[in-house]
């Protein structure tokens, strides 16, 4: 079942290609997020899903219906996309209480009653209601535009990096808040961002965007385990890359012989491993040794940069809690939990 | 007993205010007081004339006409420059319509063209003409673009995501034009038609050439013909009266907001609208508008020059009344814009409600209509300063007070550019306040001076009113000779006169056009 579909959409600014060829499908009442690095062609996309720009090539399926394509298109009106813009996008002359009710067809007091009670939801004062938006912070400027792409209730909620000017305590809170109320009203909903954490924590689909095409579309964990390249796995998190000889599910890499999960594959391949699956102790163990190099105090953890010993002499960072801080020159063993993700 | 004297030392000198602030404050003062004169004067007449005079002079059927036709002038021309000019400025700046840029040039090209030469320009087109009908009719064509200039540059500061996001919340695209866009460019045109109802109540004339009565020709009528100083007095009153009904109804209608642009980012560029099969009916607009605004007045002018061929070229008086109108026109234009700086330097780096107090007596002062202006600084000069009547001095206080806001205008958007570290790093580098500010801000400010120079150089060479009952014996401008001449009904020989004054004027007007662009980013 998918509700929305997105079939090879393409869309040029001059001679920069912001999206090239994205396929997504999602499904009802689902969570997607999608993540990538500033530039990369999320808000485009965003802006062809509502409705604000026009695909050149692709289609948009949405419940069944075609949206847009090269024949023509379904304005933005008549789509029912609710969208939370990157900066809020408030209506400067209107106060928070008529932002609110902007979309609705109801009475005066219908639309005060509606917008009072979408205040409470995201969690803002309704003292706030008649003040304007420029007396309000950028974080409770975001939470207002939301409350307004709810009023509507609307089919699908597109939120364009709406936690990114709250502080780090707030941003889980409102994420938590927004999931709650998006899941109880059955929303399906596309969040965009570029915060890995905030992606993997919110999505039940999360696609991992670079130069405007989908790297990988999978669950958060399925992602974030088997990442399809280096460059992906790096995005979503600490990634050490080795170089490795793979044959009959083991590894030969400079961190010893390792399983990895791949039974067929035999050949020079790059493996992957997270630093979780790493420990390090104190005493030279007989598998893998290495020096410990710059250590940067970061608070609970250490970022701790460990040569191996050997050809090469790879190297790479680790955040070792401060209980273990090691010093720099120290000599240590390694060992690792868990499979290495070998990259085909 | 040490400890006081020690304090004594450190606490000498201390200003409540540095000391460049509190000079150009001085002036600023004495300036917006300057300023303040002709209404000032309009006060004392009422009050000097007494009750019974004045209620006499006041209502009469004479005021009562009077006052229908302007009312009748002002309701209808405003509200069709406001339909027409957010047409245009629609039309030219968001949508796909052939050759936007040159029919957004050519909506603030009338500007060049003095509004009495558009009136004589229909004159010799549909020599019967007058009335209501052509009043309303020549104003509108006169000063739609003091509309279409801040309506056309509102529509390019518009956030187009927020249109985007009405879009979203299911308004159809008239819907989202009328919710959205309309109050937004709501402050735009409040100014744009207040100043436009100013011009409507101050012009002489365009509406004597086509025998049309407003208080402004019947106080210049009772003036000229029988210094009835008192009857002239009342009727400046009512003139003064109905500028403040149309400043208080702008600003009712403006509210006190400003609308910030939230949120960050550059805003993106705006998306223009598919006329489709609409794109050319709709030329129809701007091409018919250009024809009455330019097109008659050119064709005017080129039948009365091809007419009176080389005859009207009268070489030496035509020179002559150039060489005084530039001459009129640096002097005043510079004047104007050194007046301004201290109260434009204020507003920006001292802007509090002081400041605000000062800048709000200047706008008023200038929104005196030129003829109540004059009849102040006659009468004062023939009463107490009798060596100022008719000089050099008093004209160009008369120009200072009514063109002051045009410099300060651009003057302020200048100084605001300059980084006030600059005058700070001046003065810990060891300049004084004063050497600070001349070092830094205002030579940084320097080509906002010039567009100053520029603006108020425009309105003085095309001035009429003020300058006919000012100027020194024996002056002629171009406007001055224009009016004399075709007043005989020599329109051949006033032709020349008109064009000087077209082709100075160009380069001025395009200036506002670029100005107005670059004020929205562009
Ligand atoms: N209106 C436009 N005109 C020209 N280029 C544009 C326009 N909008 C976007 N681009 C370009 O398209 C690319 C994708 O832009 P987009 O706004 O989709 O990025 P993004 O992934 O949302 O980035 P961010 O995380 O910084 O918001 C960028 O290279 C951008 O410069
Ligand atoms: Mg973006």
């Amino acid at each position: 079942m998918t509700f929305l579909k997105l079939n090879s959409l393409r869309k040029h600014y001059g001679a920069v290609a912001a999206l090239d060829g994205v396929d997504l499908s999602v499904a009802p009442g689902s969570r997607s997020a999608i993540v990538g690095p500033s530039g990369c062609g999320k808000t485009t996309l965003l802006r062809l899903i509502a409705g604000f720009d026009v695909p050149e090539a692709g289609t948009i399926l949405l419940d069944g219906e075609v949206v847009a394509d090269a024949q023509g298109q379904v304005p933005a009106h008549l789509r029912n996309i609710g969208i939370v813009a990157q900066d809020g996008c408030l209506f400067p002359h209107l106060t928070v209480a008529d932002n609110i009710g902007f979309g609705l067809k109801t009475s005066r007091e219908a639309k005060q009653a509606r917008a009072a009670e979408l205040m409470e939801m995201v969690g803002l004062d309704n003292a706030m209601l008649s003040r304007k938006p420029d007396q309000l912070s950028g974080g409770q400027q975001q939470r207002v535009a939301l409350a307004r792409a709810l009023a509507r209730k609307p089919r699908l909620m597109l939120l364009d990096e709406p936690f990114s000017a709250l502080d780090t305590g707030l941003r889980a809170a409102t994420r938590k808040s927004v999931a709650d109320v998006l899941s109880a009203a059955g929303i399906t909903t596309i969040l965009v961002t570029h915060d890995q954490q905030e992606a993997l924590a919110f999505a039940d689909q999360l696609a991992v965007m670079r130069a405007g095409r989908f790297a990988q579309v999978g669950a958060p964990r399925d992602v974030y385990a088997r990442p399809v390249d280096a460059a992906t796995a790096a995005f979503l998190g600490e990634a050490i890359v080795l170089p490795a000889t793979v044959k009959a599910g083991q590894a030969q890499s400079p961190l010893g012989l390792l399983p990895v999960d791949e039974r067929d594959f035999e050949g020079q391949a790059s493996i992957l491993l997270r630093p979780e699956q790493i420990s390090v102790d104190r005493a030279e163990g007989l598998k893998a040794n290495g020096t410990v190099g710059e250590v940067a105090f970061g608070g609970s953890t250490c970022d701790t940069r460990v040569t191996l010993d050997g050809a090469g002499a790879f190297s790479f960072r680790l955040d070792i809690p401060n209980r273990d801080m090691l010093l720099k020159g120290d000599r240590i063993a390694i060992s690792v939990s868990g499979k290495a993700h070998v990259f085909r | 007993m040490s400890a006081t004297t020690d304090t004594r030392v450190l606490t000498a000198p201390r200003y409540r205010l540095p000391a460049a602030s509190s000079w150009t404050l001085t002036i600023a003062v004495v300036v917006a007081l300057l300023a303040l004169l002709p209404l000032g004067f309009v006060l004392w007449a009422a009050f000097a004339t007494g009750w019974d005079t004045a209620v006499q002079l006041i209502f009469r059927e004479r005021v009562g006409d009077l006052m229908v036709d302007t009312i009748l002038l002002v309701l209808l021309t405003i509200p069709i420059c406001t339909l027409l000019s957010v047409t245009l400025a629609w039309l030219t700046e968001r949508t796909d319509l052939p050759g936007a840029r040159l029919w957004s040039w050519l909506c603030v090209a009338p500007l060049a063209v003095p509004a009495f030469v558009h009136s004589y320009a229909w004159v010799g087109f549909w020599p019967g003409i007058h009335g209501l009908g052509a009043g309303v009719a020549i104003s509108v064509v006169a000063y739609f673009p003091f509309l279409y200039l801040p309506v056309s540059a509102a529509f390019r500061m518009l956030d187009p995501a927020l249109e985007d996001q009405a879009a979203s919340l299911g308004l159809a695209p008239f819907a989202v034009f009328r919710r959205v866009v309309l109050p937004q460019l709501r402050l735009a045109i409040c100014g744009g038609t207040l100043l436009i109802g100013l011009h409507l109540l101050a012009e002489y004339g365009l509406y004597a050439m086509i025998r049309f009565d407003t208080f402004t020709t019947a106080i210049i009528d009772q003036f000229q013909s029988t210094y009835n100083g008192v009857a002239a007095y009342m009727l400046a009153l009512v003139l003064v009266l109905c500028c403040f009904v149309l400043l208080g109804v702008e600003a009712g209608l403006r509210g006190s907001r400003r609308y910030a642009r939230l949120g960050s980012g550059v805003a993106r560029r705006t998306r223009v609208a598919r006329l489709g099969r609409w794109k050319y009916p709709l030329l129809i607009l701007p091409l018919v508008t250009a024809a009455f605004s330019l097109g008659i007045p050119a064709l005017t002018l080129g039948h009365w020059l091809v007419a009176g061929g080389a005859a009207i070229w009268r070489m030496d008086e035509i020179g002559l009344a150039l060489g005084q109108t530039l001459v009129i026109c640096l002097i005043g234009g510079f004047a104007t814009t050194a007046a301004a700086v201290p109260i434009a330097w204020l507003s920006v780096r001292r802007a509090n409600r002081s400041s605000r107090f000062l800048e709000g007596c200047y706008y008023l002062a200038s929104s005196m209509p030129g003829v109540v202006v004059a009849l102040a600084l006659v009468t004062v000069t023939v009463r107490v300063l009798l060596p100022f009547y008719q000089t050099l001095a008093t004209i160009v206080l008369a120009y200072v007070i009514m063109f002051l806001p045009r410099a300060l205008v651009s003057l302020r958007a200048s100084i605001a550019q300059v980084p006030v570290e600059l005058e700070q790093a001046a003065a810990s580098l060891g300049r004084s306040p004063g050497n600070a500010l001349w070092s830094t801000t205002v030579r940084l400010a320097a080509p906002g001076a010039a567009a100053g120079v520029a603006l108020s150089s425009l309105g003085i060479m095309n001035e009429l009113t003020a300058t006919q009952m000012l100027a020194p014996n024996g002056t002629r401008t171009l406007a001055m000779a224009f009016w004399a001449l075709s007043s005989e009904i020599d329109y051949a020989g006033a032709a020349p006169y008109a064009v000087l004054m077209v082709l100075f004027s160009l380069p001025l007007t395009w200036l506002l056009h670029h100005q107005s662009k670059k004020i929205a980013g562009r």
